[in-house]
């Protein structure tokens, strides 16, 4: 277990930049010949190629979704983006060999600490690839897999070829084909049947470069009977340009498999984090996505779970907070495709300051299954009076043999309920935050120890001149 | 100096003028009771002691102990020794009892330095069972979906842990039955001492019975009018504010 003191993560934590140089660097914008040098600087399979190129097309075809998303997406220029920066090395097996830029970086951002204390494995990425990939020596005996995208797609094809965007399609929206054209990083990882990891793997995504475009891809697949849990970190120097983060992460749970996918998104407040999760749950599956969006200039993410097996669940725990000059645009998918399966979104979102929070919401339930259940919860909790808040929940639900309940509540922190606590002796802003964290505390606790921890300092930190 | 000295107050909200030259002495060691009939000003002079943000002083002065609490902040008055049991406590969803209480205690300390968890609970549980609150009360979010009698002893909880040198009970008897009141004053009596000055806020003389007053005043139209031992109580009982209200006026 870790004391406050040893996780030391703020919102300006990340704000820091060393320099680096890079052996490979496609330049700047995207094309055909980009593609091309990004898959040969990585060795690919033909296959590979022909999947990127594919996307690429999907990628130019597909419009904007401002139709229902935000205008900021225009602000994107796809023409100044550096779409590949690496410097050429594998991954290390110790933080030894990493370059001492890059191991300075996660240093100060604590990652070889939490190693040592409480992670199974860990795989730290520098821009477009991973500079660091350990994972405890017995869990590889076990048969368990922990590799980037480019190992895993190379090495084990028969394993991660078959749901290679399987769970989310090239052409399900605009960014899941730019990602699918350009992808680089992220985590694949296969767990045996019926091993159940007792400690997380972690992964922990930064940008370190000016307009960069980070797009890891992960891949998740977890056996029958067996159990992981998989946690995500990211943030990046704030710069004054625009950063763009377009991830796609695709989880498979086979017969009794149970993952856990714990994001806290930390992002400076220059990135556009635009991010595809979905997974597939089989028979008496259970995946949850635990998410914590705190940075970013725009987030717009809804995980979702595709229950394809009888007696599945899924669930979405969300917690979003919008400062100034923020717009957190989350939610959940959850699309029920076999009977019995169950589901349950809780969001939580505050918003401060001029931040904006939105919640979308989709839930499906034909009219041919049986005995499934949605519950979904939306909390909005606004701090100053020109914070903002909106939800737009779809939910299709045929047959009388399903129930779904949807319960939306938005509350402010009133000035009398400061008042009350200021009477006590605490401060305005200590008051604040108070009310925040009482507010989510639910949720925190949905975290493992160690993040919870981090997001209640996150938290108190945000809500510092917030108020007046 | 070892008084809560309040000399010719007056003090307005949305330019609507509540108290209008209010002059009072609670020196320590005393149980001093305010009646009134509605709207009088009661509760304003309890908020405008605690520095509500809502109130504007404009003139007159307060002083605890010799310190001025006029422009200070509600946090400050309150490190200075100055409780408020609210008429209506606020809901806080999330923030368990202890946890808060805690805050309250550390916010007390020098800067880094915190209450220690042993001696706090310990301290708590005692003035819990005191009070006849079920020590489940501890994780409970602060007044939420409480009933009006177990706000009221989650105030005077926080009172006792708190220490106060002056206490303000603002209508700390509405919504509460028999049963209640005496647990509520009992919690209060407890804390009479020489070193400590209380103010009972109240609209009824059944308060009085438990809570035995040094003096009673009787506040009408933002003053206090007339200054009596605890017999005013009963003669205000018996006869109703008209009576006072007649005599201020003429």
């Amino acid at each position: 277990m870790i004391s406050p003191s040893q996780v030391e993560v703020d919102r300006d934590k990340g704000n820091f930049h060393y320099e680096t140089d890079y052996s490979f660097d496609a330049g700047v914008g995207l094309s055909e010949d980009v593609i091309r040098y990004i898959s040969e600087v990585k060795n690919e399979d033909p296959w590979v190629l022909d999947f990127r190129l594919k996307a690429y097309e999907t990628f130019l075809k597909k419009p904007m979704p401002t139709h229902w998303a935000t205008e900021d997406l225009k602000n994107i220029d796809f023409d100044i983006i550096r779409y590949y920066l690496a410097k050429g090395q594998q991954p290390s097996r110790t933080w030894d060999e990493v370059p001492d830029d890059v191991k300075n970086t996660f240093e100060r951002l604590g990652i070889p600490e939490q190693e040592r204390k409480f992670l199974a494995g860990v795989e730290a990425q520098f821009d477009s690839e991973a500079a660091y990939s350990r994972m405890k020596e017995d869990l590889e005996k076990e048969g368990v897999i922990f590799v980037g995208s480019t190992e895993g797609l190379k090495e084990h094809p028969e394993i991660f070829r078959k749901w290679f965007g399987k769970v989310i399609p090239t052409s399900d929206n605009k960014f899941s084909a730019l990602n699918s054209a350009v992808f680089s990083g992220g985590s694949f990882i296969y767990i045996p049947p019926g091993v159940k990891l007792a400690q997380p793997l972690q992964a922990y995504f930064r940008i370190n470069a000016e307009n960069f475009g980070q797009f890891e891809r992960t891949l998740i697949i977890a056996d029958e009977g067996s159990e992981v849990m998989y946690m995500e970190g990211c943030t990046a120097p704030k710069f004054e340009t625009s950063t763009l983060h377009s991830a796609v992460v695709e989880l498979v749970a086979l017969k009794g498999a149970k993952i856990q996918y714990v994001t806290v998104q930390n992002w400076s407040n220059n990135v556009f984090n635009l991010v595809t999760k979905r997974a597939l749950a089989q028979e008496e599956a259970e995946v949850r996505w635990i998410d914590c969006n705190i940075g970013s200039r725009l987030t717009m993410k809804y995980p979702g779970v595709i229950l394809r097996g009888r007696k599945a669940r899924g669930e979405v725990v969300s917690i979003a907070l919008a400062n100034d000059g923020q717009h957190q645009d989350t939610g959940a998918k959850m699309v029920h495709a076999a009977d019995e399966t169950t589901s349950n979104v809780v969001s939580k979102s505050i918003s401060i300051g001029e931040g904006r929070s939105s919640y979308r919401g989709l839930v499906q339930m034909p009219g041919h299954l049986k005995g499934c259940k949605n519950n979904t919860e939306c909390d909005a909790l606004l701090i100053n009076s020109n914070s903002q808040t909106d939800t737009y929940p779809a939910i299709t639900v045929q047959g009388d043999a399903n129930s779904v309940q949807h319960e939306a509540s938005v509350s402010k922190v009133s000035a009398e309920q400061i008042f009350y606590m200021q009477q006590r002796g605490l401060g305005e802003a200590e008051a604040m935050s108070l009310c925040v964290n009482g507010f989510v505390n639910d949720l925190i606790r949905e975290f493992p120890m160690e993040y919870s921890v981090e997001l209640k300092r996150l938290i108190d930190l945000e809500m510092e001149g917030s108020v007046g | 100096m070892n008084s809560l000295k309040i000399a010719n107050l007056q003090a307005s909200i949305e330019d609507k003028s509540i108290l209008h030259g209010l002059t009072l002495e609670i020196p320590k060691g005393e149980v001093h009771a305010i009646m009134g009939p509605n709207g009088s000003g009661k509760s304003t002079l309890a908020k405008v002691l605690s520095g509500h943000p809502d109130y504007e002083v404009t003139g007159g002065s307060a002083d605890l102990d010799g310190e001025n609490l006029l422009g200070l902040e509600p946090d400050e008055i309150s490190k200075l020794g100055l409780f408020l049991a609210f008429q209506y406590p606020m809901e806080v969803p999330g923030v368990s009892i202890a946890n808060f209480i805690r805050a309250a205690r550390n916010s007390r300390l020098d800067e880094g330095e915190k209450v220690k968890a042993v001696d706090f609970y310990k301290e708590l549980y005692e003035h819990m069972d005191e009070l006849g609150m079920d020590r489940k009360f501890t994780s409970r979010s602060l007044n939420d979906g409480f009933s009006g009698g177990e706000k009221k002893r989650c105030e005077i909880l926080q009172m006792s842990m708190l220490n106060p040198k002056y206490c303000i009970l603002d209508e700390t008897d509405s919504g509460l039955d028999i049963d209640a009141l005496r647990i509520v004053s009992d919690g209060v009596n407890r804390m009479r001492n020489p070193d400590r000055g209380i103010l009972v806020i109240t609209h009824y003389q059944r308060l009085l019975e438990y809570i035995i007053p040094d003096f009673v005043h009787v506040m009408v139209e933002g003053k206090i009018v007339r200054t009596g031992g605890k017999e005013l109580a009963l003669e205000l009982e018996e006869r109703g504010y008209d009576w006072i209200k007649q005599e201020a006026v003429a």
